[in-house]
């Protein structure tokens, strides 16, 4: 959790991840952050995040986000 | 049949009445028929192709359902039995074959689309190329029927394939259903390109005749007849002139020609998706938004945001989001991580995937280098002002201009004017010319041009420019309205959520009877006049104004009621009938059918 965090800080450092659970809905985060985070993951975890992946409700908050890395390393 | 024709008027009428008597239980059924006869109506060889697209994205979407469906009863019935790598490799089996069947589907009709509509572009380059070498053989271009909305209905077929391939949505096991989501006919001529996740099952369900929800659709396409008929057709005589002389149209012309033609897509696109969304409002069906306001955009990317929603979705989900995240870019990100740093290697995957967004979304609106460069320089400014934006941020920590009020309509006015030159390239004959003229806008520019006698010249007169500057002013009072009421709402329901939800409990009360799935939902400047009848500003019935205290000012909120502010002194129900049968009469009188006057089909029909 805290190497997600440290991405997701890096590039938004005003906003704050471990409470805001509206990343895409408030459009804090759009489509080039969404793509630049997956890279990092992947760097990071070795996880790769699918396209069909990347829905609202699985970018909205730091938490769900590595709720899908978990999940996705768990089906790995 | 044009939007814009009698003869439409009179389809979309006997269609309505038709829909309400006939059993709720087949009213997609004829739903599905009428939008048949439409294209028919249109032409009959069209249908040969909207048929082909239906019954292969139907089928094809059926296998994969059966694969689907396979893998989860293995998993079923194998559980706790198989090892985690045997249940792995079934599932990378299936997604395999699943992912044949998906590619069979965009090939056949993306195939189709290339050929019927870019056909014609690859001959004249390659002729081109083969009098550059010096060849005197060309080949002559071929006939081919290009069908009505073609690029719109493939790419919400394929979008639905896509969806069921990923397994975020069912496939539909009818195939009649499917073909009335792929053809339903006030989305044929120009989108929006619907999602069937959003469309499908408000297609499907009875309605019965709601007199709210159906007034709602009356207005909104009266709304899109208004901004059709009476500015875009009108503008349009001015914008041609200037745009098809540039012998004689040079320097501040430009400029004029340029802000011309952004009213005139804006009022002729939003207004046709505004008769497309009311259509289908007046049979209960909900379209989803294409437009969010688009020209008060304070930078670009947000501007993309907001127009042409349905289009830009399609291309981030279907196209941005597959291409960055595959194997291969993630590979090629770290191998440019390792060898040229992390600054480059992080900005690979955004890059390329934007770029090919933007040449396909180029290649999408038309076949022609114009719509290429279109796209392109698109990408350039995006990537241009991505860049720039941590000097912004810091010229922002420094100046504290961002605070400033009137900053706010600096950047809107930047983004209208950045667009509109983008735009050149949809105006000029062709790319070099394009270039000609926006240099030509800067050193040509005299301010003294501008005479009385050069305006009255593009073809209007002075009463058809009065009339258009009172059209701008009452979209852009609407606009901001609708803009301030959301905002209003927005902050309400983020404010408090159970206080909202009790507002409207005690709102229904009052109100006339509104299906319940569209209780407290704000829709805006409609909910305003329509509120007149019920209950008197600035305490609107319709739950859609937050109450005091919760982040609006209650002066404000009186000024976002000001585009309706009559019903204040009115406050009548009559006040819905007159305000309505006043857009009426100034679309009948107003709108541009004069003598010699041709009915105009929309600008993105020819996408």
């Amino acid at each position: 959790m805290e190497a997600l965090l440290e991405i997701l800080e890096d590039l938004h450092p005003e906003v704050d991840f471990e409470t805001c659970t509206t990343l895409v809905d408030e459009k804090i985060i759009d489509s080039f952050d969404i793509v630049t985070i997956i890279a990092e993951i992947n760097e990071e975890y070795d996880v790769v995040i699918p396209a069909e992946e990347i829905v609202p409700e699985n970018f909205n908050s730091a938490k769900a986000l590595y709720d899908l890395i978990l999940r996705l390393e768990d089906e790995d | 049949m044009l939007f814009t024709s009698y003869s439409f008027i009179g389809f979309i009428t006997a269609v309505f009445i038709i829909y309400y008597l006939f059993p709720k239980k087949y009213q997609w059924c004829f739903l599905l028929a009428a939008s048949y006869v439409f294209y028919f109506l249109a032409s009959p060889s069209y249908l040969l192709f909207i048929g082909t697209t239906t019954v292969t994205v139907w089928l094809l979407g059926r296998k994969m359902e059966t694969l689907r469906v396979r893998q989860e009863t293995f998993l079923k019935e194998k559980k706790g039995q198989i090892s985690r790598e045997e249940k792995k490799a079934f599932k990378s089996q299936i997604k395999k074959q699943k992912w044949k069947w998906l590619l069979l589907g965009l090939l056949v009709n993306l195939g189709i689309l290339a050929v019927l509509k870019y056909t014609n572009f690859a001959i004249a380059n390659f002729n081109g190329f083969l009098s550059m070498i010096g060849s005197t053989k060309q080949l002559s271009f071929v006939n081919l029927v290009l069908p009505m909305g073609i690029s719109f209905y493939t790419f919400q077929a394929l979008g639905y394939l896509i969806d069921v391939y990923r397994g975020t949505c069912h496939a539909e096991k009818n195939l009649f259903r499917l073909a009335l989501f792929v053809s339903f006919f006030p989305q044929l001529v120009q989108g929006p390109i619907s999602r069937y996740s959003d469309l499908a099952a408000s297609l499907y369900t009875p309605h019965r005749f709601d007199a709210r929800t159906v007034s709602y659709g009356l207005y909104r396409i009266l709304w899109g007849y208004f901004k059709k008929l009476v500015i875009a057709d009108r503008i349009l005589a001015a914008v041609n002139t200037i745009i098809q002389n540039p012998e004689v149209y040079q320097g501040a012309f430009v400029l004029v020609g340029m802000l011309f033609y952004a009213f005139e897509l804006y009022a002729d696109f939003t207004g046709g998706i505004d008769i497309t969304i009311g259509i289908a409002q007046t049979m209960g069906i909900t379209v989803k938004e294409n437009f969010i306001r688009p020209y008060f955009s304070k930078n670009i990317k947000e501007y993309w945001n907001r127009w042409h929603i349905s289009m830009g979705t399609w291309f981030t989900d279907y196209i941005f989001y597959p291409i960055s995240v595959c194997k291969p870019m993630l590979k090629l990100s770290t191998f440019s991580r390792k060898h040229f740093g992390d600054a480059i290697g992080k900005r690979v995957p955004v890059y390329l995937s934007a770029f090919a967004v933007w040449l396909a979304t180029g290649v999408w609106h038309g076949a022609s280098w114009n719509f290429i460069a279109w796209g392109l320089t698109n990408y350039v400014v995006i990537m241009v002002s991505q860049e720039l934006q941590p000097l912004y941020s810091r010229f922002h920590a420094r100046f504290h201009l961002n605070e400033k009020r009137g900053y706010g309509v600096f950047e809107i006015i930047r983004t209208i004017l950045l667009m509109s030159c983008i735009r050149l390239f949809d105006c000029y004959r062709d790319v070099p010319l394009t270039f000609r003229m926006f240099a030509n806008m800067f050193t040509q520019f005299r301010l003294s041009d501008l005479t009385a006698e050069a305006f009255l010249g593009l073809g209007l007169s002075a009463a058809d420019y009065a009339l258009l500057f009172v059209s701008l002013l009452i979209v852009l009072s609407v606009s901001i309205a609708q803009e301030r009421i959301e905002a209003a709402a927005k902050s309400a329901a983020s404010g408090n959520t159970a206080v909202n939800a009790a507002e409207t409990e005690k709102n229904s009360a009052v109100q006339e009877k509104m299906p319940a799935a569209e209780k407290g939902v704000v829709r805006g400047v409609r909910d305003r006049i329509f509120a007149g009848a019920v209950e008197t500003p600035p305490r609107c019935a319709s739950a859609d104004i937050q109450p005091e205290g919760r982040g609006c000012h209650p002066a404000r909120a009186a000024r976002a009621c000001d585009a309706e502010n009559a019903s204040r002194f009115a406050g009548a129900a009559a006040w819905k009938y007159i305000l309505f049968a006043a857009l009426v009469i100034v679309v009948v009188v107003f709108g541009a059918y004069g003598i010699g006057y041709d009915q105009t089909q929309f600008i993105y029909n020819q996408f």
